[in-house]
Order: C-alpha cells, then sequence, then structure tokens
C-alpha cells in the first residue's frame, strides 16, 4: 500500500509537470511558428505605418534603455544606503519592506499614477511619461539586487579598505562595488529584461506611434502596446505583425536573461 | 566628496519612499470625487456607466438606460458619458446621475486569480518536487533553467496565445465563448506556474540533504519523505511563492485583456466573460474624463490595496522563516 501511494505520488507529479511543461512549449511553438512566418528583412527596415516594426523596437528600446540609464544610479546609490549606512536600523528595514512592496505592485497601477502626474498636467501622452512609469519599475528590483549582492561582500575586505586608510567612499566604490560588479550587472540585466516587456504601464503614458519619432516629449513608439494593438484588430496581416512582434519581444527578452545568466555565472568560478 | 556621497545615497533610498508616498496620494486625490460620490458602496454596486435619473425627491430610479453593459469591443465607456457628468450636480433637481460600482471587475478578479490559482497551485508543486526529488540532474538542470527563462516572459505573449490558440481550444471542450472567466483563470495559471514552480523549487532546495537521508535511513518511501520531511521544512517558502504567485495573478493586465471579454456583467457560468480590475483600466483610461476618469482611480486604488495586502502576507510568511 505504502509502496502504492508512493508510485501514484511519483507518477502525479510527473505528470503534472508534463501537463505545465507541455503548455509553456505549445506557447513557445505557437510564437516560434507564428513569428517566424512573418519575419522578414522588412520588418526591420520599415516603421509601423509601412507594415515593419522598426520604429516601434527601437521606440521600447530608447524608453527601456533610458529608463534603465537613470535607474542604474539611482537603484544602486539606494543599494549602497541599506548596506553600507543604513546599519541594521528600522529605516533600513522599511526601505527594504517598500522597494519588496514596490518590486510587486500591479504595473498597471504605476501607469494609472504617472498618467495622473505626467499625462493629465500635460494634456497628452509621451515618451518622458512612459520612461517615468518603466523607471518606477525597475529601481526597486535594482536597488535590491545590489542590497543582495553587496551583503554578499566580505566584511574583512571593507576592514582592510578602512584599516590603511581609505575613506569609507573609496572603500566602498572601489573595493565593495568591485567585488560585487557581476552580481549587480546581472540584476541590472534581468530588471531590464523585465521593463522591456512591459506592456500595462505604458498602455496610457507613452501611448505608441505608427511613425518614427525620436522625441521624447511627444507621444512615443511602443513595441509592446503596438503588438497588443495589432493583435486585437480584424485584419489578418495586422495580426501577423503582432505575431512577429511578438516573437521578436520574446526572443529580445529570453537573450538578455541569458545573458545576465552569463554574468552571474562568471562571478561564481 | 564623502559627505556628498552619503547623503546621495540618502537621497536615493529616500526617493523609494517618496515614489511610494506619491503613488497612494495620487491616487487618493485622484479617486476622491468618487469615493466622496459613491462611498464605501462602490465596492458592493455591480453597475457601471448607467445613467439613472434623479427625481426632487432624491434617488428614485426611474428609468435606468444601460449605457455602458453591453459593449463587448475595445471602447467600454462611451465617450458620451461625459456629457453627462457635466450635468450631474449643477441640475440637483431632475437631473440624471451616473451610477459607478466596482462589484463586477472585483468579483472578476478574485475569481480568475482563485481558478488561476486553483489550477497552478498542484502543477507548479508538481514541477517543483520533480524538478529536486525525482528527475535525474540531467534532466532537472535543463528544465529547471528553461521554467526560469519562462518565467521571465513577457505577460502580453501569454494573453496573445490565449487569445488565439487557448480560448477556442477551451471553447471547443467546454462550450461557450472563446474569452471568458475560465479562459482568463487558465491563462493567468499557465503564466505564473513558471514563477511559482522556480520559487518553490528554490525553497524546496534549502531542506537539508542530511533530514532526507535520514528518513530514507528510517525505510521511508519518497511520498512519506517529501510529505512529512520536505513539505514542513520548505512551508513557508512553498506558502510564500504561492503568495506571491497569487499577488502576481491577481494585478495581472495583459495576460488577462486579451481573454476576459470585458463586458460589465457577472459570468453566471464560469465560461461567460466578465471583468477584471486591471483590464478595466487598461481599456477605460484614455477615453475617460471627469467622474468616469476618476472612478477609475477609485479602482485603481482598491487594486493597489488588495495588492498591498497579498505582499504583506507573503513578507510575513517570509520573515517567520527567518
Amino acid at each position: 500500500m505504502r509502496l502504492f501511494m508512493n508510485r501514484l505520488f511519483l507518477a502525479f507529479s510527473t505528470v503534472a509537470a508534463a501537463i505545465g511543461l507541455f503548455f509553456l512549449g505549445w506557447i513557445l511553438y505557437t510564437l516560434c511558428a507564428k513569428g517566424l512566418a512573418g519575419l522578414s528583412l522588412h520588418v526591420f527596415t520599415h516603421d509601423l505605418i509601412e507594415g515593419g516594426l522598426r520604429n516601434v523596437i527601437i521606440g521600447q528600446l530608447i524608453m527601456s534603455g533610458v529608463a534603465t540609464l537613470i535607474g542604474i544610479p539611482v537603484g544602486i546609490l539606494a543599494g549602497i544606503y541599506l548596506q553600507e549606512y543604513g546599519g541594521n536600523s528600522k529605516l533600513t528595514e522599511f526601505i527594504r519592506d517598500l522597494s519588496d512592496v514596490m518590486m510587486s505592485a500591479p504595473s498597471i497601477v504605476v501607469g494609472t499614477f504617472v498618467y495622473a502626474i505626467v499625462v493629465m498636467p500635460t494634456g497628452h501622452t509621451s515618451g518622458w511619461a512612459g520612461i517615468l512609469a518603466l523607471f518606477i519599475l525597475m529601481v526597486p528590483i535594482i536597488v535590491r539586487t545590489t542590497d543582495d549582492m553587496l551583503k554578499l561582500v566580505p566584511v574583512e575586505l571593507r576592514e582592510a579598505g578602512i584599516a590603511i586608510g581609505a575613506s569609507k567612499y573609496h572603500v566602498t566604490m572601489n573595493i565593495v562595488i568591485r567585488y560585487a560588479k557581476a552580481g549587480i550587472l546581472t540584476g541590472i540585466l534581468l530588471a531590464f529584461a523585465r521593463v522591456v516587456g512591459e506592456t500595462a504601464p505604458l498602455l496610457y503614458t507613452s501611448g505608441s506611434s505608427e511613425f518614427w519619432s525620436t522625441d521624447l516629449t511627444g507621444t512615443f513608439p511602443s513595441l509592446t502596446v503596438s503588438i497588443y494593438n495589432l493583435a486585437t484588430m480584424p485584419d489578418e496581416e495586422m495580426v501577423q505583425l503582432g505575431w512577429t512582434g511578438a516573437f521578436l519581444l520574446t526572443t529580445m527578452v529570453l537573450i538578455i536573461n541569458l545573458l545576465g545568466r552569463y554574468a552571474s555565472n562568471k562571478t561564481r568560478r | 566628496m564623502e559627505i556628498l556621497f552619503k547623503k546621495l545615497t540618502q537621497l536615493s533610498a529616500s526617493l523609494l519612499f517618496v515614489i511610494l508616498a506619491a503613488t497612494t496620494a495620487v491616487l487618493y486625490l485622484s479617486a476622491k470625487p468618487a469615493i466622496e460620490e459613491f462611498g464605501a458602496g462602490f465596492l458592493f454596486e455591480s453597475r457601471w456607466g448607467v445613467e439613472e435619473q434623479v427625481t426632487m425627491d432624491g434617488d428614485m430610479p426611474i428609468g435606468v438606460t444601460e449605457s455602458g453593459v453591453e459593449l463587448s469591443d475595445d471602447d467600454f465607456i462611451d465617450d458620451d458619458d461625459d456629457d453627462f457628468i457635466s450635468d450631474d450636480d449643477s441640475e440637483a433637481g431632475s437631473g440624471s446621475r451616473e451610477i459607478y460600482g466596482a462589484l463586477v471587475p472585483i468579483v472578476g478578479t478574485i475569481f480568475s486569480t482563485l481558478i488561476a490559482m486553483l489550477f497552478s497551485i498542484p502543477i507548479a508543486m508538481g514541477i517543483a518536487v520533480f524538478l529536486s526529488e525525482i528527475a535525474a540532474s540531467s534532466i532537472a538542470k535543463p528544465v529547471g533553467v528553461a521554467i526560469e527563462l519562462l518565467a521571465s516572459i513577457p505577460s502580453i505573449i501569454y494573453g496573445m496565445w490565449g487569445l488565439f490558440y487557448f480560448g477556442p481550444f477551451i471553447a471547443n471542450i467546454f462550450g461557450g465563448n472563446t474569452v471568458s472567466l475560465l479562459v482568463a483563470g487558465l491563462v493567468l495559471a499557465i503564466m505564473v506556474i513558471p514563477f511559482m514552480a522556480a520559487l518553490s523549487r528554490d525553497a524546496i532546495s534549502t531542506v537539508p540533504d542530511m533530514l532526507k537521508e535520514s528518513a530514507y535511513a528510517m525505510g521511508a518511501t519518497k511520498l512519506e519523505v517529501i510529505k512529512d520531511v520536505v513539505f514542513p521544512y520548505a512551508k513557508s517558502g512553498i506558502i510564500g511563492s504561492i503568495i506571491l504567485s497569487f499577488g502576481r495573478a491577481l494585478g495581472e493586465t495583459m495576460a488577462v485583456a486579451f481573454v476576459i471579454g470585458g463586458v460589465y456583467q457577472f459570468a453566471s457560468k464560469v465560461t461567460d466573460p466578465t471583468n477584471s480590475i486591471p483590464v478595466v483600466l487598461a481599456n477605460s483610461f484614455s477615453e475617460s474624463s471627469g467622474m468616469s476618469l476618476s472612478v477609475l482611480f477609485y479602482l485603481a486604488l482598491i487594486l493597489f490595496i488588495l495588492s498591498f495586502i497579498v505582499i504583506g502576507a507573503a513578507k510575513f510568511y517570509f520573515l517567520r522563516r527567518k
């Protein structure tokens, strides 16, 4: 009886795993089959208005990129504060809890917030509004990874730095950060991968445009928002373009993730 | 330099607090007109964008025109909603008043999340146990990496797949619509499975081998080891992973927006379309103004508070582990 139950349970877990993997495999299969079907050079060389995706891909990268560029210093500095200056005070714990809360806050709520403070006063959607929304989403991720990575730096290293008379600033920047560099880089890449695929906070902050634009003060082309719009259109061709966009987006996100993984594997050696 | 640097780090850290406080404050202030208008009854009112005649005596409904109910396409809030709002209070005598209630999207959100949990928990646990206890490491390692990568796929992909493939698939089996509460719940389930499985596997892998080996040495079967040693030890981590996944499903917009239907009515069967809070927000925001916009902020505030509670619960469990 015991052995039978055991078999039953093992079979159940294996079947559950198989079911889960089957659906996930199905998604990837559809994505590749549909996405590759529409993939051509045309997609990369033309804007959305001409049936390509060039402007929206670049637009998405610009917005996520700028959000990351602003997010990196803020996130790392806040992480440094938590680990190096904050000590074990209640305030530090409180800020840690806050960043956890922000990390799991629904991204659509961030969108509504940015809509209220940027889009409503200015009266129109803009690239900057999208950047702000993505920035708010990614900062807590960078803060928490920096915090965790700095925690791994041996105290002896800091003490050695202080002992030879280096200031805390020098110890932090030249010893602690250098030691944790690869881990932080992984965190940044993962944060970037996360925001690059975000749709909900961009829907009404950046909107999306069919035309080429590098003007961040106006409505800005976004890949994810365009995929959403294209997929809900009745036109077959548009839906096909949506799938191609979805395929490219997923490929992008997975590659960035693999890069992040590679960076963190290198540190462990 | 030293002091400047310290100040900078402090500033960055406090920025987190500022953003969170500002979000709460802005949402509350923007929702204030709606909160004052509808109060807590908003939570239990099932009509949305319905115009109600207001007579001299008070709130006697004479004719109720269902303006926002039967829309099934993308634009749920009529543009002409705005016209009604302007004469809301100016003609307190016999004007018409728009009734908004959050009950439909709240119920839709909670039920789609519960359906998602119902299906994802056993499957994710199965995967976690399979990866950590059953499979040989030559299989467990690549599958584990694949699961982690799948957890990073943008949610819009799940939504699109749900709309074009999974929805029709479910409709073939159970009948009903290709967009429905059931499809939304199942797409959410599939979306959170990799996330939940990866977190649970991490929790299970913290169980010391020594404990498991002792149990095996006593003659326990794998089931007994997992049930009596592994799960109790990793319990808080596993529960934490479930709560985090719950929070993720609760606030998910894109995966649901494609497949829930977005109509303001209760689903009498699970195969009926309904609505959820994030989807209402995603679909109606850009076309709203005045009171209808304020109502959306009210909804956003409710969602924010809901997710706040969920994360609080997750933190509580994680903290107890330490």
